[in-house]
Protein backbone atom coordinates (compact mmCIF):
# COMPACT_ATOMS: atom_id res chain seq x y z
CA UNK A 1 0.00 0.00 0.00
CA UNK A 2 0.92 3.86 -0.18
CA UNK A 3 3.26 5.10 2.38
CA UNK A 4 3.50 8.79 4.00
CA UNK A 5 6.07 9.19 1.49
CA UNK A 6 4.20 8.69 -1.13
CA UNK A 7 1.09 10.61 0.51
CA UNK A 8 3.42 13.60 0.93
CA UNK A 9 4.08 13.42 -3.27
CA UNK A 10 0.38 13.14 -3.80
CA UNK A 11 -0.48 16.52 -1.71
CA UNK A 12 2.79 18.43 -3.38
CA UNK A 13 1.22 17.25 -7.02
CA UNK A 14 -2.05 18.08 -6.03
CA UNK A 15 -0.76 21.73 -4.21
CA UNK A 16 1.42 22.70 -7.56
CA UNK A 17 -1.11 21.60 -10.06
CA UNK A 18 -4.02 23.65 -8.13
CA UNK A 19 -1.81 26.46 -7.55
CA UNK A 20 -0.24 26.24 -11.65
CA UNK A 21 -3.46 26.19 -12.81
CA UNK A 22 -5.14 29.23 -11.01
CA UNK A 23 -1.90 31.34 -12.29
CA UNK A 24 -2.50 30.10 -15.61
CA UNK A 25 -5.73 31.41 -15.94
CA UNK A 26 -5.10 34.40 -14.45
CA UNK A 27 -2.33 35.03 -16.92
CA UNK A 28 -3.72 32.91 -19.75
CA UNK A 29 -7.01 34.58 -19.65
CA UNK A 30 -5.97 38.29 -21.21
CA UNK A 31 -3.37 36.52 -22.73
CA UNK A 32 -5.55 34.00 -24.97
CA UNK A 33 -8.10 37.00 -25.16
CA UNK A 34 -5.27 39.38 -26.67
CA UNK A 35 -4.67 36.46 -29.02
CA UNK A 36 -7.84 36.26 -30.02
CA UNK A 37 -8.70 39.80 -30.96
CA UNK A 38 -5.10 41.37 -31.51
CA UNK A 39 -3.97 42.28 -35.41
CA UNK A 40 -0.81 43.06 -34.22
CA UNK A 41 2.40 41.89 -36.15
CA UNK A 42 3.75 40.20 -32.63
CA UNK A 43 0.55 37.80 -32.38
CA UNK A 44 2.48 35.37 -33.87
CA UNK A 45 5.95 34.90 -32.35
CA UNK A 46 3.61 35.28 -29.22
CA UNK A 47 1.55 32.46 -30.07
CA UNK A 48 4.93 30.33 -30.97
CA UNK A 49 6.03 30.88 -27.79
CA UNK A 50 3.15 29.89 -25.70
CA UNK A 51 2.81 26.80 -28.32
CA UNK A 52 6.43 25.82 -27.66
CA UNK A 53 6.32 23.61 -24.58
CA UNK A 54 4.03 21.19 -27.04
CA UNK A 55 6.78 20.46 -29.11
CA UNK A 56 9.77 20.78 -26.87
CA UNK A 57 11.39 17.98 -24.88
CA UNK A 58 10.48 18.68 -21.41
CA UNK A 59 14.31 18.32 -20.72
CA UNK A 60 14.89 21.34 -22.90
CA UNK A 61 12.09 23.61 -21.65
CA UNK A 62 14.08 22.30 -18.04
CA UNK A 63 17.19 22.42 -19.16
CA UNK A 64 16.67 26.52 -20.27
CA UNK A 65 14.47 27.29 -17.27
CA UNK A 66 17.10 26.05 -14.87
CA UNK A 67 19.69 27.96 -16.64
CA UNK A 68 17.56 31.02 -17.05
CA UNK A 69 16.48 30.92 -12.85
CA UNK A 70 20.00 29.47 -11.68
CA UNK A 71 22.30 32.12 -10.00
CA UNK A 72 24.03 33.55 -13.21
CA UNK A 73 21.11 33.39 -15.33
CA UNK A 74 19.21 36.73 -16.13
CA UNK A 75 16.33 35.51 -13.56
CA UNK A 76 17.95 33.95 -11.30
CA UNK A 77 20.38 37.75 -11.05
CA UNK A 78 17.36 39.22 -11.24
CA UNK A 79 15.27 37.20 -7.92
CA UNK A 80 18.75 37.24 -6.23
CA UNK A 81 18.95 41.11 -6.52
CA UNK A 82 15.03 41.06 -5.10
CA UNK A 83 15.99 39.28 -1.85
CA UNK A 84 14.19 36.19 -2.87
CA UNK A 85 17.20 33.57 -4.05
CA UNK A 86 17.38 31.57 -6.65
CA UNK A 87 14.41 29.69 -8.24
CA UNK A 88 15.61 25.88 -9.34
CA UNK A 89 15.01 23.44 -6.56
CA UNK A 90 12.31 24.90 -4.74
CA UNK A 91 8.05 24.91 -4.74
CA UNK A 92 8.50 28.08 -6.16
CA UNK A 93 10.46 27.22 -8.92
CA UNK A 94 8.43 23.98 -9.63
CA UNK A 95 5.10 26.00 -9.54
CA UNK A 96 6.61 28.39 -12.25
CA UNK A 97 8.31 25.69 -14.41
CA UNK A 98 4.69 23.73 -14.45
CA UNK A 99 2.70 27.75 -15.71
CA UNK A 100 4.75 27.69 -18.44
CA UNK A 101 5.08 23.91 -19.21
CA UNK A 102 1.04 23.69 -19.17
CA UNK A 103 0.28 27.08 -20.80
CA UNK A 104 -0.80 26.44 -24.18
CA UNK A 105 -3.43 23.81 -22.78
CA UNK A 106 -5.00 26.73 -20.85
CA UNK A 107 -4.35 29.65 -23.29
CA UNK A 108 -5.09 27.20 -26.79
CA UNK A 109 -8.90 26.45 -25.71
CA UNK A 110 -9.29 29.98 -23.83
CA UNK A 111 -8.19 31.13 -27.37
CA UNK A 112 -10.72 29.43 -29.58
CA UNK A 113 -13.25 29.82 -26.93
CA UNK A 114 -13.09 33.57 -27.12
CA UNK A 115 -12.67 33.25 -31.35
CA UNK A 116 -16.14 31.62 -31.55
CA UNK A 117 -18.09 33.86 -29.74
CA UNK A 118 -17.20 36.49 -32.58
CA UNK A 119 -17.66 39.96 -32.12
CA UNK A 120 -21.07 40.33 -32.41
CA UNK A 121 -22.16 39.72 -28.85
CA UNK A 122 -19.52 42.61 -28.19
CA UNK A 123 -21.13 44.69 -30.01
CA UNK A 124 -24.65 44.49 -28.72
CA UNK A 125 -23.16 44.58 -25.27
CA UNK A 126 -21.15 47.89 -26.46
CA UNK A 127 -24.50 49.70 -27.84
CA UNK A 128 -26.44 48.37 -24.36
CA UNK A 129 -24.16 50.66 -22.49
CA UNK A 130 -21.41 48.40 -21.27
CA UNK A 131 -18.13 49.13 -20.84
CA UNK A 132 -15.05 46.84 -22.71
CA UNK A 133 -14.12 45.61 -19.80
CA UNK A 134 -17.41 45.11 -17.89
CA UNK A 135 -18.83 43.00 -21.38
CA UNK A 136 -15.65 40.84 -20.70
CA UNK A 137 -17.64 39.91 -17.22
CA UNK A 138 -20.96 39.54 -18.39
CA UNK A 139 -20.80 38.31 -21.78
CA UNK A 140 -17.56 36.96 -22.89
CA UNK A 141 -16.94 34.77 -19.06
CA UNK A 142 -20.41 33.75 -19.62
CA UNK A 143 -20.39 32.84 -23.12
CA UNK A 144 -16.87 30.78 -22.77
CA UNK A 145 -17.71 28.50 -19.95
CA UNK A 146 -16.63 25.04 -20.90
CA UNK A 147 -13.87 26.87 -22.88
CA UNK A 148 -12.72 27.73 -19.03
CA UNK A 149 -13.88 24.34 -17.66
CA UNK A 150 -11.71 22.54 -20.72
CA UNK A 151 -8.71 24.53 -19.61
CA UNK A 152 -8.82 24.61 -16.17
CA UNK A 153 -9.17 20.54 -16.32
CA UNK A 154 -6.49 20.28 -19.00
CA UNK A 155 -4.29 22.52 -17.57
CA UNK A 156 -4.31 21.00 -14.20
CA UNK A 157 -4.40 16.96 -15.73
CA UNK A 158 -1.40 18.62 -17.49
CA UNK A 159 1.00 19.57 -14.61
CA UNK A 160 -0.02 16.58 -12.92
CA UNK A 161 1.26 14.83 -15.86
CA UNK A 162 4.71 16.57 -16.06
CA UNK A 163 8.06 14.38 -15.66
CA UNK A 164 11.31 15.68 -16.96
CA UNK A 165 10.34 19.94 -16.29
CA UNK A 166 10.15 18.64 -12.74
CA UNK A 167 12.99 16.35 -12.69
CA UNK A 168 15.51 19.37 -14.13
CA UNK A 169 14.02 22.86 -12.16
CA UNK A 170 12.41 20.96 -9.07
CA UNK A 171 15.24 17.83 -8.76
CA UNK A 172 13.64 15.70 -6.12
CA UNK A 173 13.66 16.84 -2.49
CA UNK A 174 10.91 15.11 -0.40
CA UNK A 175 7.90 17.43 0.84
CA UNK A 176 9.57 20.24 -1.27
CA UNK A 177 9.81 19.11 -4.72
CA UNK A 178 8.92 15.43 -4.72
CA UNK A 179 5.42 14.90 -7.39
CA UNK A 180 3.69 12.15 -8.43
CA UNK A 181 5.70 11.39 -11.20
CA UNK A 182 8.93 11.49 -9.70
CA UNK A 183 7.96 9.11 -7.04
CA UNK A 184 6.69 6.50 -9.50
CA UNK A 185 10.48 6.87 -10.55
CA UNK A 186 11.91 6.48 -7.70
CA UNK A 187 10.04 3.17 -6.93
CA UNK A 188 10.67 1.88 -10.27
CA UNK A 189 14.49 2.80 -9.67
CA UNK A 190 14.28 0.87 -6.23
CA UNK A 191 12.47 -2.28 -7.94
CA UNK A 192 8.96 -1.68 -5.67
CA UNK A 193 6.94 -2.29 -8.12
CA UNK A 194 3.81 -2.88 -6.15
CA UNK A 195 3.95 0.74 -4.79
CA UNK A 196 4.63 2.16 -8.25
CA UNK A 197 2.08 0.23 -9.34
CA UNK A 198 -0.45 2.39 -7.03
CA UNK A 199 0.85 5.30 -7.84
CA UNK A 200 0.78 4.89 -11.37
CA UNK A 201 -2.73 3.25 -11.33
CA UNK A 202 -3.88 6.17 -9.89
CA UNK A 203 -2.50 8.79 -12.47
CA UNK A 204 -4.22 6.74 -15.47
CA UNK A 205 -7.35 6.58 -13.10
CA UNK A 206 -7.14 9.86 -12.81
CA UNK A 207 -6.46 11.15 -16.39
CA UNK A 208 -8.60 8.83 -17.82
CA UNK A 209 -11.88 9.92 -15.93
CA UNK A 210 -10.68 13.61 -16.29
CA UNK A 211 -10.59 12.86 -20.36
CA UNK A 212 -13.81 11.30 -19.97
CA UNK A 213 -15.49 13.92 -18.75
CA UNK A 214 -14.30 16.54 -21.40
CA UNK A 215 -14.89 14.49 -23.96
CA UNK A 216 -18.64 12.50 -23.34
CA UNK A 217 -20.32 14.76 -20.03
CA UNK A 218 -18.93 18.38 -21.23
CA UNK A 219 -19.19 16.98 -24.90
CA UNK A 220 -16.79 19.41 -26.08
CA UNK A 221 -13.08 18.73 -27.92
CA UNK A 222 -10.20 19.70 -26.08
CA UNK A 223 -8.82 22.05 -28.72
CA UNK A 224 -4.71 21.57 -28.34
CA UNK A 225 -3.57 21.10 -32.18
CA UNK B 1 -29.36 74.49 -29.88
CA UNK B 2 -28.87 72.84 -32.74
CA UNK B 3 -32.02 70.17 -33.53
CA UNK B 4 -30.76 67.79 -35.74
CA UNK B 5 -28.09 65.81 -37.01
CA UNK B 6 -25.13 66.16 -39.01
CA UNK B 7 -22.74 63.36 -40.31
CA UNK B 8 -19.74 63.38 -41.70
CA UNK B 9 -17.70 60.29 -42.34
CA UNK B 10 -14.22 59.07 -44.62
CA UNK B 11 -13.42 55.98 -44.00
CA UNK B 12 -10.69 54.01 -46.89
CA UNK B 13 -10.58 50.32 -46.64
CA UNK B 14 -8.54 48.83 -49.80
CA UNK B 15 -11.93 47.65 -51.58
CA UNK B 16 -14.60 50.15 -50.09
CA UNK B 17 -14.32 53.51 -49.29
CA UNK B 18 -17.08 55.77 -47.47
CA UNK B 19 -17.62 59.48 -47.79
CA UNK B 20 -20.66 60.98 -46.59
CA UNK B 21 -22.12 64.40 -45.88
CA UNK B 22 -25.24 64.07 -44.27
CA UNK B 23 -27.68 66.39 -42.40
CA UNK B 24 -30.47 64.13 -41.22
CA UNK B 25 -34.18 65.65 -39.29
CA UNK B 26 -33.71 64.50 -35.68
CA UNK B 27 -37.69 63.18 -35.51
CA UNK B 28 -39.46 60.93 -37.61
CA UNK B 29 -37.93 57.55 -40.26
CA UNK B 30 -34.77 57.80 -42.10
CA UNK B 31 -34.16 55.48 -44.32
CA UNK B 32 -30.74 54.96 -46.29
CA UNK B 33 -31.82 53.11 -48.90
CA UNK B 34 -28.78 51.04 -51.58
CA UNK B 35 -27.73 47.90 -52.84
CA UNK B 36 -25.63 45.66 -51.09
CA UNK B 37 -22.10 46.84 -50.84
CA UNK B 38 -23.24 50.47 -51.25
CA UNK B 39 -21.91 51.55 -47.59
CA UNK B 40 -25.85 52.09 -45.53
CA UNK B 41 -24.67 49.87 -42.96
CA UNK B 42 -20.87 51.17 -42.81
CA UNK B 43 -22.34 54.20 -42.26
CA UNK B 44 -25.03 53.50 -39.64
CA UNK B 45 -22.10 51.42 -37.80
CA UNK B 46 -20.15 54.73 -37.65
CA UNK B 47 -22.74 56.55 -36.12
CA UNK B 48 -22.97 53.99 -33.41
CA UNK B 49 -18.96 54.40 -32.74
CA UNK B 50 -19.00 50.84 -33.90
CA UNK B 51 -16.51 51.77 -36.80
CA UNK B 52 -13.65 53.84 -37.03
CA UNK B 53 -13.71 55.88 -39.96
CA UNK B 54 -9.84 58.04 -41.04
CA UNK B 55 -12.23 61.32 -40.45
CA UNK B 56 -15.16 61.79 -38.95
CA UNK B 57 -17.90 64.60 -37.62
CA UNK B 58 -21.16 63.25 -35.90
CA UNK B 59 -23.37 65.89 -33.77
CA UNK B 60 -26.62 65.23 -32.84
CA UNK B 61 -29.00 67.48 -31.27
CA UNK B 62 -25.99 69.76 -30.70
CA UNK B 63 -23.88 67.51 -28.69
CA UNK B 64 -20.61 66.47 -30.37
CA UNK B 65 -19.93 62.48 -30.52
CA UNK B 66 -16.58 62.84 -32.15
CA UNK B 67 -14.66 65.21 -34.20
CA UNK B 68 -11.51 63.99 -35.60
CA UNK B 69 -10.53 67.81 -35.90
CA UNK B 70 -10.19 67.52 -32.12
CA UNK B 71 -9.81 63.94 -31.32
CA UNK B 72 -13.63 63.57 -29.59
CA UNK B 73 -14.70 59.91 -30.11
CA UNK B 74 -17.25 59.10 -27.69
CA UNK B 75 -17.03 55.33 -27.27
CA UNK B 76 -20.07 53.26 -28.32
CA UNK B 77 -21.27 52.18 -24.84
CA UNK B 78 -21.36 56.04 -23.70
CA UNK B 79 -23.70 56.96 -26.56
CA UNK B 80 -27.45 57.28 -25.62
CA UNK B 81 -28.48 55.05 -28.68
CA UNK B 82 -30.71 52.09 -29.31
CA UNK B 83 -29.41 49.53 -32.03
CA UNK B 84 -30.97 46.92 -33.73
CA UNK B 85 -29.12 44.49 -35.38
CA UNK B 86 -29.90 42.26 -38.40
CA UNK B 87 -29.82 39.15 -37.00
CA UNK B 88 -31.55 40.32 -33.45
CA UNK B 89 -28.23 39.18 -31.47
CA UNK B 90 -29.81 38.41 -28.56
CA UNK B 91 -27.19 37.30 -25.57
CA UNK B 92 -28.05 33.66 -25.88
CA UNK B 93 -26.83 32.43 -22.36
CA UNK B 94 -29.73 35.52 -21.35
CA UNK B 95 -33.61 35.09 -21.11
CA UNK B 96 -35.92 37.58 -22.47
CA UNK B 97 -36.24 39.15 -19.47
CA UNK B 98 -32.54 39.82 -18.90
CA UNK B 99 -32.34 40.46 -22.38
CA UNK B 100 -34.07 43.22 -21.61
CA UNK B 101 -32.80 44.11 -18.19
CA UNK B 102 -29.38 44.24 -19.45
CA UNK B 103 -29.01 47.99 -21.01
CA UNK B 104 -31.52 48.59 -18.21
CA UNK B 105 -29.05 47.74 -14.91
CA UNK B 106 -26.01 49.57 -16.54
CA UNK B 107 -28.49 52.55 -17.59
CA UNK B 108 -29.54 52.78 -14.15
CA UNK B 109 -26.49 52.89 -12.40
CA UNK B 110 -25.00 55.23 -14.39
CA UNK B 111 -27.87 57.77 -14.39
CA UNK B 112 -28.98 59.36 -11.53
CA UNK B 113 -32.63 57.85 -10.64
CA UNK B 114 -34.46 61.09 -11.71
CA UNK B 115 -34.24 60.40 -15.70
CA UNK B 116 -35.24 56.95 -15.10
CA UNK B 117 -38.73 57.61 -14.11
CA UNK B 118 -39.87 57.83 -18.04
CA UNK B 119 -39.02 54.15 -18.69
CA UNK B 120 -42.33 52.29 -20.27
CA UNK B 121 -41.09 49.07 -19.95
CA UNK B 122 -43.79 47.55 -19.95
CA UNK B 123 -45.71 49.32 -21.89
CA UNK B 124 -43.00 48.70 -24.44
CA UNK B 125 -43.14 44.67 -23.77
CA UNK B 126 -47.03 44.78 -24.64
CA UNK B 127 -46.59 47.12 -27.73
CA UNK B 128 -44.22 44.17 -28.88
CA UNK B 129 -46.43 41.73 -27.71
CA UNK B 130 -43.77 39.66 -26.27
CA UNK B 131 -45.16 39.53 -22.68
CA UNK B 132 -45.29 35.53 -22.76
CA UNK B 133 -41.19 35.30 -23.79
CA UNK B 134 -39.71 36.70 -21.06
CA UNK B 135 -38.52 33.80 -19.15
CA UNK B 136 -37.73 32.35 -22.83
CA UNK B 137 -33.64 31.82 -24.17
CA UNK B 138 -33.39 33.27 -27.30
CA UNK B 139 -32.59 29.60 -28.86
CA UNK B 140 -36.42 28.97 -28.47
CA UNK B 141 -37.72 31.77 -29.91
CA UNK B 142 -38.59 32.12 -34.00
CA UNK B 143 -36.80 34.91 -36.05
CA UNK B 144 -39.55 37.16 -35.53
CA UNK B 145 -39.67 36.92 -31.76
CA UNK B 146 -35.73 37.00 -31.44
CA UNK B 147 -36.58 40.70 -33.88
CA UNK B 148 -39.14 42.03 -31.51
CA UNK B 149 -37.28 41.62 -28.79
CA UNK B 150 -34.22 43.09 -29.64
CA UNK B 151 -36.39 46.41 -30.54
CA UNK B 152 -37.86 46.19 -27.12
CA UNK B 153 -33.99 45.32 -25.66
CA UNK B 154 -33.15 48.86 -27.67
CA UNK B 155 -36.02 50.77 -26.95
CA UNK B 156 -36.51 50.39 -23.22
CA UNK B 157 -33.03 52.42 -22.31
CA UNK B 158 -35.38 55.58 -23.54
CA UNK B 159 -32.67 56.02 -26.27
CA UNK B 160 -31.97 59.45 -27.87
CA UNK B 161 -31.75 58.29 -31.37
CA UNK B 162 -32.62 54.56 -32.62
CA UNK B 163 -30.44 52.78 -35.63
CA UNK B 164 -31.86 50.02 -37.15
CA UNK B 165 -29.85 47.66 -39.64
CA UNK B 166 -31.82 45.70 -42.04
CA UNK B 167 -34.28 44.57 -38.97
CA UNK B 168 -36.11 42.50 -41.19
CA UNK B 169 -33.99 40.93 -43.83
CA UNK B 170 -33.20 38.09 -42.27
CA UNK B 171 -37.06 36.71 -41.88
CA UNK B 172 -39.35 35.58 -44.39
CA UNK B 173 -42.63 37.11 -46.10
CA UNK B 174 -44.58 35.96 -43.40
CA UNK B 175 -42.61 37.21 -40.29
CA UNK B 176 -41.76 40.49 -42.05
CA UNK B 177 -46.14 40.70 -42.23
CA UNK B 178 -45.80 39.97 -38.69
CA UNK B 179 -43.04 42.85 -37.52
CA UNK B 180 -43.80 45.75 -40.17
CA UNK B 181 -47.26 46.64 -38.72
CA UNK B 182 -45.29 46.77 -35.09
CA UNK B 183 -42.60 49.11 -36.74
CA UNK B 184 -44.87 51.78 -38.10
CA UNK B 185 -47.03 51.31 -34.89
CA UNK B 186 -44.11 52.30 -32.60
CA UNK B 187 -42.49 55.17 -35.07
CA UNK B 188 -45.96 57.24 -34.68
CA UNK B 189 -45.32 57.05 -31.01
CA UNK B 190 -41.53 57.25 -30.35
CA UNK B 191 -40.83 60.84 -30.26
CA UNK B 192 -37.02 60.21 -31.49
CA UNK B 193 -35.19 60.01 -34.64
CA UNK B 194 -34.97 56.38 -36.39
CA UNK B 195 -32.55 55.54 -38.78
CA UNK B 196 -33.35 52.51 -40.61
CA UNK B 197 -31.02 51.02 -43.63
CA UNK B 198 -32.77 48.19 -46.10
CA UNK B 199 -32.57 47.50 -49.24
CA UNK B 200 -36.57 47.06 -49.78
CA UNK B 201 -39.09 49.29 -51.61
CA UNK B 202 -41.98 48.16 -49.76
CA UNK B 203 -40.14 48.82 -46.45
CA UNK B 204 -39.23 52.77 -47.87
CA UNK B 205 -42.61 52.69 -49.15
CA UNK B 206 -43.85 51.69 -45.40
CA UNK B 207 -41.58 53.36 -42.99
CA UNK B 208 -39.58 56.34 -44.57
CA UNK B 209 -40.23 59.86 -43.47
CA UNK B 210 -36.70 61.21 -45.11
CA UNK B 211 -35.02 58.84 -47.70
CA UNK B 212 -30.91 58.53 -48.28
CA UNK B 213 -30.50 56.66 -51.23
CA UNK B 214 -26.50 55.66 -51.11
CA UNK B 215 -24.46 54.24 -54.16
CA UNK B 216 -20.87 52.83 -53.79
CA UNK B 217 -20.08 54.57 -50.43
CA UNK B 218 -21.79 57.66 -51.24
CA UNK B 219 -25.07 59.84 -50.89
CA UNK B 220 -26.59 59.70 -54.12
CA UNK B 221 -29.56 61.49 -53.04
CA UNK B 222 -31.35 62.53 -49.92
CA UNK B 223 -34.78 64.21 -48.89
CA UNK B 224 -38.19 64.19 -47.60
CA UNK B 225 -39.39 60.43 -48.86
CA UNK B 226 -42.10 61.81 -51.46
CA UNK B 227 -39.86 64.40 -53.17
CA UNK B 228 -37.06 61.98 -53.29
CA UNK B 229 -39.18 59.08 -54.58
CA UNK B 230 -40.40 61.50 -57.41
CA UNK B 231 -37.27 62.85 -58.36
CA UNK B 232 -36.69 61.92 -61.88
CA UNK B 233 -32.73 62.19 -62.18
CA UNK B 234 -32.51 58.85 -59.76
CA UNK B 235 -32.60 55.24 -60.71
CA UNK B 236 -35.45 55.51 -58.52
CA UNK B 237 -38.57 56.79 -60.17
CA UNK B 238 -37.45 54.62 -63.70
CA UNK B 239 -37.93 51.39 -61.57
CA UNK B 240 -41.30 49.40 -62.45
CA UNK B 241 -41.68 49.76 -59.23
CA UNK B 242 -41.48 53.52 -58.73
CA UNK B 243 -44.23 55.29 -56.92
CA UNK B 244 -45.04 58.00 -54.47
CA UNK B 245 -46.28 58.02 -51.00
CA UNK B 246 -48.72 60.21 -49.67
CA UNK B 247 -49.34 60.89 -46.26
CA UNK B 248 -53.52 60.96 -45.67
CA UNK B 249 -56.04 61.15 -42.86
CA UNK B 250 -59.53 59.07 -42.87
CA UNK B 251 -62.33 61.60 -44.11
CA UNK B 252 -65.43 59.78 -43.88
CA UNK B 253 -66.52 56.16 -44.85
CA UNK B 254 -69.38 55.16 -47.76
CA UNK B 255 -70.52 51.95 -46.96
CA UNK B 256 -73.10 51.96 -49.36
CA UNK B 257 -70.72 51.50 -52.11
CA UNK B 258 -68.10 50.11 -49.27
CA UNK B 259 -65.79 53.07 -49.66
CA UNK B 260 -63.40 55.07 -47.25
CA UNK B 261 -62.58 58.30 -48.33
CA UNK B 262 -59.12 60.12 -47.04
CA UNK B 263 -58.02 63.85 -47.07
CA UNK B 264 -54.15 64.53 -48.36
CA UNK B 265 -53.23 67.76 -48.77
CA UNK B 266 -54.54 68.90 -52.13
CA UNK B 267 -57.76 66.60 -52.47
CA UNK B 268 -59.45 64.07 -51.60
CA UNK B 269 -59.14 59.93 -52.35
CA UNK B 270 -61.78 56.68 -52.39
CA UNK B 271 -59.86 53.82 -51.79
CA UNK B 272 -62.01 50.33 -50.92
CA UNK B 273 -63.49 50.40 -47.13
CA UNK B 274 -60.98 50.31 -44.42
CA UNK B 275 -61.68 50.14 -40.54
CA UNK B 276 -60.47 52.96 -39.51
CA UNK B 277 -61.73 55.85 -37.25
CA UNK B 278 -61.94 58.92 -39.20
CA UNK B 279 -58.94 61.08 -38.44
CA UNK B 280 -56.67 58.14 -38.42
CA UNK B 281 -53.29 59.23 -40.45
CA UNK B 282 -52.23 57.02 -42.86
CA UNK B 283 -49.95 56.34 -45.69
CA UNK B 284 -51.37 56.05 -49.53
CA UNK B 285 -49.03 54.25 -52.17
CA UNK B 286 -49.60 55.02 -55.55
CA UNK B 287 -47.73 53.21 -58.48
CA UNK B 288 -46.27 55.19 -61.35
CA UNK B 289 -47.85 52.62 -63.47
CA UNK B 290 -50.91 53.02 -62.14
CA UNK B 291 -51.61 56.99 -62.83
CA UNK B 292 -52.42 57.65 -66.85
CA UNK B 293 -53.26 61.91 -67.88
CA UNK B 294 -55.97 63.36 -69.52
CA UNK B 295 -56.10 66.83 -71.09
CA UNK B 296 -59.61 67.05 -69.72
CA UNK B 297 -61.45 66.04 -66.39
CA UNK B 298 -63.32 62.91 -68.07
CA UNK B 299 -67.53 63.98 -68.04
CA UNK B 300 -67.65 60.02 -67.34
CA UNK B 301 -65.17 57.30 -66.21
CA UNK B 302 -65.16 54.55 -64.45
CA UNK B 303 -62.32 55.61 -62.24
CA UNK B 304 -63.23 57.11 -59.22
CA UNK B 305 -59.88 58.86 -58.47
CA UNK B 306 -59.42 61.61 -60.80
CA UNK B 307 -57.78 65.22 -59.75
CA UNK B 308 -56.42 68.24 -61.58
CA UNK B 309 -52.56 67.97 -61.37
CA UNK B 310 -49.96 70.24 -63.37
CA UNK B 311 -46.95 68.81 -64.92
CA UNK B 312 -43.53 69.96 -63.75
CA UNK B 313 -41.19 67.72 -65.01
CA UNK B 314 -41.09 64.94 -67.52
CA UNK B 315 -37.70 62.90 -68.56
CA UNK B 316 -37.34 59.71 -71.21
CA UNK B 317 -37.32 56.18 -69.53
CA UNK B 318 -36.22 53.26 -71.16
CA UNK B 319 -38.39 51.06 -73.74
CA UNK B 320 -40.60 53.70 -75.67
CA UNK B 321 -41.53 55.14 -71.74
CA UNK B 322 -41.66 58.26 -70.46
CA UNK B 323 -41.65 59.51 -67.09
CA UNK B 324 -43.65 62.80 -65.90
CA UNK B 325 -43.74 64.57 -62.73
CA UNK B 326 -47.10 65.98 -61.17
CA UNK B 327 -48.04 68.29 -58.39
CA UNK B 328 -51.54 67.30 -57.31
CA UNK B 329 -52.39 69.97 -54.46
CA UNK B 330 -49.11 70.20 -52.58
CA UNK B 331 -48.32 66.29 -53.79
CA UNK B 332 -46.08 64.95 -55.75
CA UNK B 333 -46.81 62.57 -57.98
CA UNK B 334 -44.88 60.52 -61.15
CA UNK B 335 -46.87 58.65 -63.86
CA UNK B 336 -45.19 55.85 -66.10
CA UNK B 337 -46.68 56.36 -69.77
CA UNK B 338 -45.83 55.75 -72.98
CA UNK B 339 -43.97 57.70 -75.38
CA UNK B 340 -46.46 58.14 -77.67
CA UNK B 341 -48.71 59.23 -75.27
CA UNK B 342 -46.57 61.77 -74.00
CA UNK B 343 -46.32 63.33 -77.58
CA UNK B 344 -49.58 62.95 -78.70
CA UNK B 345 -50.79 65.32 -74.96
CA UNK B 346 -47.92 67.49 -75.85
CA UNK B 347 -46.64 66.97 -72.30
CA UNK B 348 -44.81 70.25 -71.29
CA UNK B 349 -44.05 71.80 -67.88
CA UNK B 350 -46.67 73.92 -66.25
CA UNK B 351 -49.31 72.04 -68.20
CA UNK B 352 -52.46 71.81 -65.99
CA UNK B 353 -54.10 67.96 -66.69
CA UNK B 354 -56.12 65.44 -65.08
CA UNK B 355 -55.14 62.57 -63.69
CA UNK B 356 -56.33 58.85 -63.46
CA UNK B 357 -55.21 56.77 -60.53
CA UNK B 358 -56.40 52.96 -61.44
CA UNK B 359 -55.12 51.80 -58.25
CA UNK B 360 -53.19 52.13 -54.85
CA UNK B 361 -52.00 50.53 -51.89
CA UNK B 362 -52.83 51.54 -47.71
CA UNK B 363 -49.84 50.58 -46.33
CA UNK B 364 -50.49 50.61 -42.57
Amino acid sequence: MLTSADFATLLLTFKVASLATVLMLLFGTPLAWWLARTQSKWRGIINTFVALPLVLPPTVLGFYLLVLLGKNGLIGELTTWLGMGTLPFTFAGLVVASVLYSLPFVVQPLQTAFLSIGQQPLEAAATLRASPIDTFFSVVLPLSKSGFLTATILGFAHTVGEFGVVLMVGGNIPDKTRVVSVQIYNHVEALEYTQAHWLAGGLLGFSFTVLFILYSVLNTTPHVK
Amino acid sequence: MNNSITARFKLDYDEFQLSTELTLPNSGVTVLFGHSGSGKTTLLRCIAGLQYPQQSYLEINGTIWQDSDTGVFLPTHKRPLGYVFQDANLFSHLTVRDNLNFGLKRLKASLLSSKIESFHCPTLIHLLGIEHLLDRLPERLSGGEKQRVAIARALVLNPEILLMDEPLASLDAKRKQEILPFLSQLNQQLKIPVIYVTHSHQEVAQLADYLVIMEAGKVQASGVLSETLSRLDLPLSQDREATTVWNATVLDHEPAFHLTRVAFAGGTLSLPAIEAKIGTPLRVQIYARDVSIVLESPRATSILNVLPAIITESAEGDNGQSIVRLTVGQQPLLAHITRKSALLLKVSNGKAVFVQIKGMSILN
